[in-house]
């Protein structure tokens, strides 16, 4: 090797060095975000038909989502404790007439009623999904989430995570473009 | 007295994990009775991502999601399907990245190159000293 190039190789470790060093810094700076995005937006609902959920609700298919009218799909359990964190969000929505559908994951009906007795009851139909297929068959990656589904049956819109005050308005928007 | 009640505390408290109170689902722990279905389900399993987790595959696990994920791998592979065809499934749903079977692509072509120009990168180098040491 010539003189020229092993001086260029001394160099080599420092850049290497600074190169670990901003890839570690934008690390610390910016978070890697753990949601998984559902791949399903833009695609019809995958059929399912699941058992009522909770006593006084109808039971849950994807017939439903086709019926014309936009609607969330709320991915939600009585165990989850962030579930009855976005309640009173729901309630908001449901108020402001959007129609709410329900998948309650790992549950016994009688659990779910109380949750609902406990945080308020949004919803229109609940469905039981005790081995959490519909959910896998969604792309939802954990509770809670929820969906924006038209009145044809598409994935609009999702929302990982409980739905905070402030996410209220872009999931009402969400449900104004699914019309 | 005060530590002795710190200890009967600590013995009583329960972690809030964000469990169900539901047992786990049918095929989530229990193996297919034919035996090279049963392989063929955990080469998969081996290969899928935990959704919970993140850095385990849904075989090694213990997370609700990851066993439910084993039952339906296990009730798709007892019906027939091809493993390719469930882990299409799976990647139509979460994206490629619930595989831990990278597919070459625009994307994950510098991961399959690697090899191959590590490779290279050691032949010229290795070359390059064994001819030094010759002269």
């Amino acid at each position: 090797m010539t003189v020229r190039g092993v001086r260029w190789l001394l160099w080599a470790p420092l850049i290497l060095f600074l190169i670990f060093l901003i890839l570690f810094a934008s690390g610390l700076i910016r978070p890697s975000s753990h949601d998984i995005p559902s791949q399903m937006i833009g695609k019809p609902v995958p059929a399912f038909s699941l058992p009522e959920g909770a006593p006084g609700h109808a039971a849950l298919s994807d017939a439903v989502f086709r019926k014309g009218q936009p609607r969330i799909l709320n991915v939600f359990a009585s165990w989850c404790v962030p579930c009855a964190a976005e309640a009173p969000q729901l309630l908001q929505l449901a108020q402001a007439g959007v129609p709410i559908d329900a998948i309650a994951i790992r549950d016994r009906p009688e659990d779910v009623a109380g949750f609902l007795s406990k945080w308020g009851d949004p919803y229109g139909a609940i469905g039981s999904d005790v081995d959490s297929s519909v959910q896998i068959a969604m792309g939802s990656a954990g509770v809670p989430e929820s969906f924006v589904i038209d009145g044809k049956g598409i994935v609009r819109h999702q929302h990982i995570g409980e739905i905070r005050p402030e996410d209220v308005p872009a999931i009402l928007a969400a449900v104004r473009n699914a019309k | 007295m005060r530590r002795a009640a710190l200890a009967l505390l600590l013995l009583t408290a329960t972690p809030a994990y964000a469990d169900s109170l539901l047992p786990s689902a049918a095929l989530a722990d229990t193996q297919l009775p034919d035996p090279r279905q049963e392989a063929e389900a955990t080469k998969l399993m081996e290969t899928l991502r935990c959704l919970v987790c993140q850095g385990q595959s849904i075989a090694d696990s213990n997370a609700e999601m990851a066993g439910d994920m084993r039952a339906l791998v296990r009730r798709k592979i007892a019906a027939g399907e091809k493993p390719g065809d469930i882990r299409a499934w799976l990647v139509a749903r979460y994206g490629k990245w619930v595989s831990y079977d990278p597919p070459l692509d625009g994307v994950t072509w510098p991961l399959w190159a690697m090899p191959v120009l590590l490779i290279a990168a050691g032949v010229v180098i290795a070359r390059g000293s064994f001819r030094r040491r010759r002269g």
